[in-house]
């Protein structure tokens, strides 16, 4: 496979500026209403300031904000075949594609990079909800495969950021193959004996639960994020009943015994990284803020050094 | 016999060939023998003529119709000393998922398959073939056993999806049928899969995700119902012939996308009107499919399997 890595510049359309109309400076938080200016809410990954409830994040942000000095480098991911079925429902799926490209700025539903965090170097694949509800076809496949190959090529862990309404319909049966072509994606992973997380936000519903999104060896939630295959409305019509109040999120799919932890996003850079070097068996890590890595760094000696640093 | 929506022209037809055979029954001196044959070959050549280029959201009907043979069908007919396995050790036996050990041309394997049911009872007792997680780890369990006694799993997809119930959700149905899909890529013994009915997206894949996939002639396989399809992008529960056609959920279109290796043949008029020829033919299907995997090594079977879905995609529909 060619692999193209290029340092990819803090990008100036960032979520905020991307929309620039003065109004947009102020975002209501859909949850207490609070009116939260742009820059404290970006200061805060997005999380509501007075309530903590999550908002989407952009895999971009979330990355910028993740690896050490905000620099990472993207992994090129397999282009699939444009539009496989001629699916058309209102609108043709290209133009959809086309829109969804446009007030996104990214070619589909994932992003793939490889860098360090807390200089421990690692490959990320984030889900884009803004981009068709981050639905799964074969480009978000492909991510998740390219992003595992890389990762066992590179011997690095893999931290996985789900976010979609399941499976693009567009893409019919081919959007449904990606359920065991991600799966095989994951036994890579195992079989290289590298450590998988997968990091479920809000929302994660449908085949992406019931495939790639449910098969990490640790399982973390945003807080408050709905999890699930069929989601609440459908059971809703199925069983004549209200459902409970906080079904299907984050909080009771722990309680039910089917997430290891829900965890705040302030808090998920340090627990990942807590957990991935105890599970790849290296030193502690340096806490807090780092600048980017001053070169290419590879990965074996940086055990040994951070061992160094802790003497 | 249950006529379709589509079939009413035949409905008639045979009803009115059944009307004068019953009133020739009541009078022996009529001689009605011209008449209904006249209107049995009408029915013949209506029916062929039905059947020979059904459009997608006729064959989900033909799809699921009733009197389709169903999995305790097959089972019943192609493997003896089925013996059944339940439960997943857990929770629950799912009904809705039928699996055991028996012989295939005396062979030993592990089947496994969604069964209906075919009356009010058994459909109520089947969860009219939803699996609940329990179905899938029942599943998961099965092909461990087939896995470590070495023997090959074929598995019968009917299924409209799976139970979007409370209680599903609340033990963990979208990990049950990842585990599935996952086990059925970690299995070193030949898995073969035969689409019998309804294909209902994860909930067929957790089954389907094998080195053969077989679909019968009018069968579907689709990652969502063409109603569930139509309801989000039309916003129209109705448009769900549309839908149909625009999901490419036919076994025809299947194979030519790749995702399917085989179809078997249905006789005219759908498995409902010839349930033993299709069920023979889909002994000849499963027989055959496993030979072309008899004598591979266990490595090479889960290699080339994995390949087969990594390589799903590359191929697309002409315009
Ligand atoms: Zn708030």
């Amino acid at each position: 496979m060619n692999w193209i890595s290029n340092y990819v510049r803090p990008k100036i359309n960032s979520l905020f500026s991307r929309r620039e109309v003065p109004e947009n400076l102020w975002t209501k938080c859909p949850e207490c209403g609070t009116m939260l200016f742009h820059r404290e809410l970006a200061d805060n990954l997005n999380v509501c300031t007075s309530c903590d409830h999550h908002m989407a994040i952009t895999p971009r942000d979330r990355f910028k904000a993740l690896f050490d000095g905000g620099i990472f480098t993207e992994v090129k991911v397999p282009e699939p075949l444009a539009d496989p079925l001629h699916f058309r429902d209102q609108k043709k799926y290209p133009e959809r594609i086309k829109a969804a490209q446009k007030a996104t700025g990214e070619k589909d539903a994932m992003l793939v990079a490889e860098g360090e965090i807390a200089r421990t170097p690692v490959v990320c694949v984030g889900q884009d909800f803004a981009f068709m509800g981050g639905s799964m076809g074969m480009y978000v496949g492909n991510a998740i495969i390219a992003g595992a190959e890389r990762a066992v090529k590179l011997k690095r862990p893999m931290i996985l950021f789900s976010a979609a309404g399941g499976a693009r319909m567009q893409e019919g049966i081919l959007s449904l193959m990606q359920m065991p072509r991600t799966t095989v994606a994951v036994e890579m992973l195992k079989e290289a004996g590298l450590p998988y997380i997968v990091v479920l936000t809000h929302p994660t519903t449908g085949g992406v639960t019931a495939s790639y999104a449910m098969l990490g060896d640790v399982q973390i939630a945003e807080p408050n994020a709905l999890i699930c295959f069929a989601g609440p409305r459908v059971i809703e019509q199925t069983i004549r009943e209200k459902l409970p109040e906080g079904f299907q999120r984050a909080e009771y799919l722990l309680d039910h015994g089917m997430l290891d932890r829900v965890t705040h996003r302030k808090d998920l850079r340090d627990e990942l990284v807590t957990i991935l070097r105890m599970l790849t068996r290296q030193g502690p890590a340096v806490k807090g803020d780092l600048p980017a890595p001053a070169a290419e760094t590879p990965a074996a000696p940086e055990a040994a050094k951070a061992e160094a640093a802790r003497k | 016999m249950n006529y379709l929506e589509f079939e009413k022209p035949l409905a008639e037809i045979e009803g009115k060939a059944e009307e004068l055979r019953a009133l020739a029954r009541g009078n022996p001196e009529m001689d009605i023998s011209k008449e209904a044959e006249a209107l049995d070959r009408k029915a013949e050549s209506l029916l062929k003529d039905l059947y020979k280029d059904l459009t997608p959201w006729r064959k989900c009907q033909v799809a699921r119709h009733p009197d389709r043979p169903h999995c305790k069908d097959y089972i019943d007919a192609l493997f003896t000393e089925y013996t059944a396995l339940a439960g997943d050790r857990n929770f629950a036996d799912d009904h809705a998922v039928m699996g055991g050990l028996a012989r295939f041309n005396d062979m030993p394997v592990v089947v496994i398959g969604h069964e209906k049911g075919n009356d009010t009872k058994s459909r109520i007792e089947r969860n009219f073939g939803m699996a609940r997680p329990e179905g899938y780890r029942k599943a998961i369990r099965l092909m461990e056993l087939a896995h470590r006694f070495g023997l090959p799993v074929i598995t019968l997809v009917d299924t409209p999806g799976a139970y979007p119930g409370k209680g599903a959700e609340e033990r963990g149905q979208a990990e049950a049928i990842a585990r599935s899909t996952q086990k059925c890529l970690e299995i070193g013994v030949p898995l073969i899969s035969i689409i019998i009915g309804e294909g209902g997206s994860g909930g067929a894949v957790a089954f389907a995700t094998a080195d053969r996939i077989a679909m019968l002639e009018h069968s579907i396989y689709s990652v969502i119902s063409p109603e569930g399809c139509a309801s989000i992008l039309w916003k129209d529960a109705e448009k769900m012939r549309e839908a149909a056609e625009a999901l490419r959920l036919t076994a025809q279109d299947l194979q030519k996308l790749g995702v399917v290796d085989r179809i078997v043949s249905e006789p005219v008029g759908g498995a409902q009107r010839g349930r033993k020829e299709t069920i023979a033919a889909v002994g000849s299907a499963i027989e055959a499919m496993l030979k072309e995997l008899s004598g591979k090594k266990p490595v090479d079977l889960v290699k080339s399997r994995r390949q087969k879905f990594l390589d799903m995609g590359s191929k697309g529909l002409a315009a």
